[in-house]
């Protein structure tokens, strides 16, 4: 692109400002500020909508809660006499599967929040604002971690009345919970990148149908030694096993981990596992942001 | 024309990825202060021009300057002076009218309190005081459309930008939104719009550049333009055929020019300048004549001619906008 800095055309010349002058560092500073500021605009736009739309949260929770049911109590027998312990210690075993259930199934909110914005020009008005560019995306991000603080306190209160317990201390249990919100948070990038990505949000429910099974496929409702050979490694590796591996050390669950090496390692890739997809999809969704559109 | 521009745009070329060229060479320079218009059928570049003044899109070649800021070098600094309103009103739904323009005030970095102030003047001054606390899903057309216009201009931005401002609007919220729009330029805005409507160009507008296949074909305002189609017809209606030809006959002589003789229609129309005092000649010689009319008009062209003469389609039919 041809560019004409210095050589303005005379008629739409007016009073160029002087830079405003400051040190560099004092400038990324007042940017960063800015950014978070504007971010918080933003995320209290989305918390308002989670106030007015209450059903979002309860669409959320729908299949958990229903897991607990199906799980705990029909299956649950038959699953825990299959890894050898009782029914409450299944229940016990199960909830840090659906608490992780949850926060995975969470992308597709964000997605149809994000594919919305998109649809109705509403992004598009947020980038001809001399507002951060990251904005509107963190905004997003901040908004989703606190929906899933709500999400987790009626799945923790649920999975108490229904047997589940943390055995380790409230600071343990705290530890896990902020793990579970960790996730949370990277899962959110996935779903903001992929509302950026697709059009419509028929196309986000596709993609949608794949982050169905991709939860299941975890150590979500049975240990990884219990499914097939081959399909071990993708449950061991699957970033949503870590978290439930994490939690349920952190919460002192009696079924034994397996002994795979992430099993080994479960509390370090907890934290890995959403750091390393924070990394790739924060960048990613930025960058298609400041693409929308073209 | 006289006077600083707004914009500036000279040579602005930008090709689709697929190929094919978006903008094929767009100039256009807009005084400050006054309403541009961009006028094309469907695919003729409208919308990608305003995308790419409003930095929400790049561009490939040429140059824009957008309230004296280089849109290419400072796209940030030209967010800071401009209002962009997109095809769809991009208002929030779930928020209300009030909650809406405080947070695009906070979004503009002016503080809580002065958002809020803001946000009044603008409810006030866009007469959504009385809605200003429902929800915006709430709104009828207009109303949302408002809204939007006023999101548009917290900053009191120096050049407005309005991709189809009323496509989809019923008449009654469609000249509410002109309405909106004359109070902005009065306040000093400089605004450049894109319409399909051949009518919002002609009342809105100051000059117009009409658009083809991603080039200018036209620039001018709405009466130079329709000049160039030539200037008004008188036309006639008769009873019956046996009226048609002493009706010609009077009119060519009057006008000095031949007639064209709709039979089907029952009508003769001849090319004339001179508005009403020609208009009121070619009745008294009618009348003179003992010739019974059943109708007589004097037709001014409209833009739909301009744009039929220069596009020679009415929707040029291709795909993008």
């Amino acid at each position: 692109m041809r560019t004409l800095e210095g050589r303005a055309p005379e008629r739409v010349v007016e009073a160029v400002e002087v830079e405003r002058s400051g040190s560099w560092t004092r400038e990324v500073v007042v940017g960063l500020g800015w950014a978070v500021a504007d971010a918080v605009v933003v995320a209290r736009r989305y918390l308002t909508h989670l106030v007015r739309r209450p059903g979002e949260i309860v669409g959320t929770l729908m299949i958990p809660v229903m897991a607990v049911l199906l799980f705990g109590f029909v299956f649950g027998e038959a699953m825990g006499a299959a890894m050898g312990v009782d029914s409450v210690d299944y229940r016990d075993f199960l909830m840090p599967g659906l608490f992780a259930l949850t926060m995975a199934f969470g992308i597709g909110n964000t997605t149809i929040a994000v594919v919305t914005d998109v649809g109705r020009g509403v992004v598009d008005r947020f980038r001809t604002l001399p507002m951060a560019p990251s904005a509107l995306l963190v905004g997003r991000g901040m908004a989703d971690v606190v929906a899933a603080l709500v999400d987790l306190s009626v799945l923790v209160v649920m999975g108490l009345l229904i047997g589940w317990r943390w055995h380790l201390g409230p600071w343990a249990a705290l530890a896990g919970l902020g793990l579970l919100l960790l996730l949370r948070m990277a899962f959110t990038w996935i779903g903001i990148f992929l509302g950026l990505l697709v059009r419509g949000p028929e196309a986000a429910m596709k993609f949608f149908s794949l982050v169905f099974p991709l939860a299941m496929v975890a150590e979500t409702f049975v240990p990884a030694r219990m499914v097939p050979g081959w399909l071990a490694p993708v449950v061991e590796w699957n970033p949503l096993s870590a978290t439930v591996l994490a939690c349920r050390e952190l919460f002192g669950n009696s079924v034994a981990s397996g002994d795979s090496w992430v099993a080994q390692h479960a509390i370090p890739m907890a934290v890995v596992w959403p750091v390393v997809l924070l990394a790739v999809f924060v960048p990613l969704s930025l960058w298609r942001y400041r693409r929308a559109g073209r | 024309m006289s006077g600083r521009a707004a914009i500036l745009a000279r040579g602005l070329r930008k090709g689709y990825r697929g190929g094919g060229m978006a903008l094929d060479g767009v100039d256009l320079e807009v005084e400050a202060g006054t309403v541009h218009g961009l006028l094309g059928p469907n695919g003729a570049g409208k919308t990608t021009t305003v995308r790419v003044l409003a930095t929400l899109t790049g561009f490939d070649e040429g140059e824009a300057w957008v309230a004296g800021v280089d849109v290419a070098a400072r796209p940030r600094r030209v967010r800071e002076r401009i209002g962009f309103v997109g095809q769809y009103a991009a208002v929030d739904e779930v928020l209300s009218g009030r909650r809406n323009l405080e947070m695009f005030g906070r979004l503009y970095h002016l503080g809580r309190r002065r958002a809020r102030a803001r946000a009044q003047e603008l409810l006030e001054r866009f007469d959504l005081v009385e809605a200003a606390e429902r929800p915006a899903r709430t709104y009828s057309g207009g109303m949302r459309r408002r809204l939007d216009l006023a999101a548009g201009m917290v900053l009191d931005p120096r050049v407005l930008f309005l991709d189809e401002p009323t496509t989809g609007l019923d008449p009654r919220s469609r000249s509410e939104v002109w309405a909106a729009v004359r109070t902005m330029v009065a306040g000093g805005t400089t605004v450049l719009l894109t319409t399909q409507y051949l009518e919002e160009a002609d009342r809105l507008a100051d000059r117009i550049s009409v658009l083809d296949a991603g080039r200018v074909i036209a620039e001018g305002d709405p009466e130079g333009l329709k000049a160039r189609v030539g200037g008004g017809r008188v036309e006639v209606v008769v009873a019956d055929v046996e009226g048609l030809a002493p009706v010609a006959e009077v009119m060519e002589r009057v006008s000095g020019v031949p007639a064209r003789v709709e039979v089907d229609a029952l009508r003769v129309g001849v090319a004339f300048e001179g508005g009403g005092a020609a208009l009121t000649r070619m009745v008294r010689a009618l009348d003179e004549a003992g010739l019974e009319v059943e109708d007589i008009a004097l037709r001014r062209p409209t833009l739909d001619d301009v744009f039929l003469g220069l596009t020679g389609s009415r929707e040029g039919g291709r795909e993008r906008t």
